[in-house]
């Protein structure tokens, strides 16, 4: 399997107040494509930090990273903006939906940054939508929803732009275990029947079961790696 | 438009929130209108003043009056290319709260001088011909709901006919418009022949009030004030000559700063307003800054995001100027009969509707740009993790 995400010496440093705190330290990973991994590991290990430079929303301090080809820790602002739009799907713990949206409102957000004309941003979402479920509460708001609606919503407008890799932040963190197996099943299935390539934080042991591959981190370091039965 | 959905998402997240930011633009740019047609109606006599018009007064006082005699003498001086007599009436019609001006003028010489007034030829040429004419301005006509060839019995408040009586009776032989809704206001006047005023009146045979000089260069305005003011220095009838809007705007004066006024009142709106809505639109982006973190997680750019945020400035502000300028714009016919026509007419120029543009463009700008540039400046993994 080709590695999609090559991440080289990976450093992150942050300062508050005067003081620095070192989230990652020396990190070396590959991800293949079409990979499911779970970075799992305590709180402050690490591993949303990890994520987020993964995901192109922070920059490291130290090291290199790339993704499909591309060094993503030398973008500017804008290319690193436009690089996430096209080539990353991001799901929340808290969905992080707009409330005054509807559903598919929602959904169509990254297709405002495409040149498709309204009708296919609309007919995409709707496709979207159906992927996960979620044709018929379309023009519902996210309060009109459950909390497992919502993070498939979530999920519909993170691969409504088909991107190369889906980014999860403790997806199940917030909802009832019988929902969360929904909305773990529904990853696994994109990732199974679809080919996209998943990094989720969790440090949930049950929804890391999920993935093909679990990662840890302690302490801003890799401690260990395990493939899935 | 592909951001309008986003933008109207935005702006009315909070519905009666935006509904009542909306209302406090709207109801300061309704007073903006109302106000600048005010200050408009004030300043009009100097807005409409030809550059190539001079008034001589006596030196000292406009109502001392002059002798007829300087008209040929000014007629002499280089440059002068036509000049006009005229002398306040006083005048009352029917009762004490009727007042208007009434001008004793030579009919020709005066409506030469200003060629902004419409009459029509004929009733130019019976004034003419006629030594008790007079003509009105068409709103003085409307109010009081004259005829043509109807008698207008004028009382003057200062000159009594030569047989002891204060009224003086005149035929209304023409009226008196004009196409420009500001030089309208100048309309509100009636004029009597200067000959019949002069012959019949008890006193002040041989004089006028002052006089209106046409000049052929208006650079020359000033040599030519000077030149005439020469002629009758160190005479018992020395003159002041201005240019006419010189005049005007020192008329205007006497009644108080108007212009200023006005304006100190609008900048105290315009800051309650600045104070208010910048507040309420902070609040608005404080609110919402996880969702414009998200946003730019998706891949919207800095730029695209503070231009969200900017436009929804544009939005509310822009929104309620033109909504409250078209409410003051659509005041202004109710407002003028109020007055009952005893107020030059009010109107909303298109100098105003620039104007506001500009005040709200600036309001705009001085509201929406810190939280714009605050937005800009987010970090998202910081605001993700509510750290704002």
């Amino acid at each position: 399997m080709s590695a999609l995400v090559e991440i080289r010496g990976v450093t992150k440093v942050y300062r508050r107040g005067g003081e620095s705190i070192e989230a990652l330290h020396g990190v070396d990973l590959d991800i293949g494509r079409g990979e499911f991994v779970a970075l799992m590991g305590p709180s402050g290990s690490g591993k949303t930090t990890l994520l987020n430079l993964i995901g192109g929303l922070d920059r490291p301090t130290a090291g290199s990273l790339t993704v499909d080809a591309q060094r993503i820790d030398q973008l500017g602002g804008g290319a690193l903006a436009r690089w996430r739009a096209a080539s990353v799907g991001f799901v929340f713990q808290f969905y992080n939906l707009l409330p005054v949206l509807s559903a598919q409102r929602n959904v169509e957000l990254p297709l405002l940054l495409t040149d498709f004309p309204a009708a296919e941003r609309r007919r995409r979402a709707l496709i979207a939508l159906t992927l996960v479920g979620l044709r018929d509460r379309a023009r519902h708001r996210p309060r009109e929803l459950s909390g497992g609606q919502e993070q498939r919503v979530a999920i519909a407008r993170a691969i409504v732009s088909d991107p190369l890799l889906l980014v999860c932040d403790e997806p199940t963190g917030d909802l009832d275990r019988a929902t969360a197996a929904e909305v773990l099943g529904l990853l696994q299935t994109l990732n199974r029947e679809h080919g996209k390539t998943i990094v989720m934080v969790t440090h949930d042991p049950k929804a890391a079961e999920y993935a093909g591959r679990r990662i840890h981190l302690d302490k801003g370091t890799l401690t260990a790696g395990s493939e899935a039965a | 438009m592909r951001y309008f959905p986003l933008l109207l998402a935005g702006l009315f997240r909070k519905k009666t929130r935006t509904v009542l930011t909306l209302l406090s633009v709207l109801v300061a740019f309704v007073l903006f209108g109302l106000l600048q047609a005010v200050t408009l109606a004030f300043e009009s006599g100097a807005d409409t003043a030809d550059a190539k018009r001079l008034l001589t007064t006596a030196r000292y006082s406009i109502i001392e009056p002059l002798p007829m005699a300087y008209l040929r003498r000014i007629e002499q001086v280089p440059g002068v290319v036509g000049v006009a007599s005229a002398d306040w009436f006083g005048a009352k019609y029917q009762n004490e709260s009727n007042a208007f001006p009434v001008f004793a003028v030579d009919p020709r010489r005066y409506l030469d001088m200003y060629p902004e007034f419409t009459i029509a030829p004929e009733e130019r040429a019976r004034f003419v011909a006629t030594r008790t004419g007079a003509v009105a301005g068409r709103r003085l006509v409307d109010r009081y709901g004259w005829r043509l060839g109807q008698r207008l019995p004028i009382a003057s408040e200062i000159h009594p006919k030569t047989d002891g009586s204060m009224t003086w009776e005149f035929e209304l032989v023409g009226i008196l418009d004009a196409e420009d809704p500001a030089v309208r206001g100048n309309t509100d006047v009636v004029l009597i022949s200067a000959a019949y005023f002069d012959e019949a009146r008890q006193f002040g045979r041989g004089k006028t009030g002052w006089y209106i000089v046409r000049i052929a260069d208006a650079g020359q305005a000033r040599a030519s004030a000077a030149t005439i003011d020469r002629l009758f220095a160190n005479s018992p009838d020395e003159t002041r000559t201005q240019p006419e809007k010189e005049f005007a705007v020192g008329f205007a004066k006497q009644i108080g700063d108007i212009g200023a006024l006005v304006t100190r009142i609008l900048l105290a709106v315009f800051f309650t307003i600045l104070i208010l809505t910048g507040n309420t639109m902070a609040q608005s982006i404080r609110e919402r800054i996880p969702e414009l973190a998200i946003l730019k997680t998706l891949g919207f750019s800095d730029r695209t995001v503070t231009a969200l945020v900017l436009a929804e400035a544009f939005a509310l502000i822009l929104g309620g100027g033109a909504i409250g300028m078209g409410a003051a714009t659509a005041l202004m016919p109710a407002v003028n009969r109020s007055t009952g026509g005893r107020f030059p007419p009010l109107f909303v120029s298109p100098d105003t509707w620039l104007l506001a543009l500009v005040v709200a463009v600036a309001l705009a700008l001085a509201i929406g740009l810190p939280p714009a540039l605050r937005v800009a400046r987010l970090k998202i993994v910081d605001a993700l993790a509510g750290h704002r």
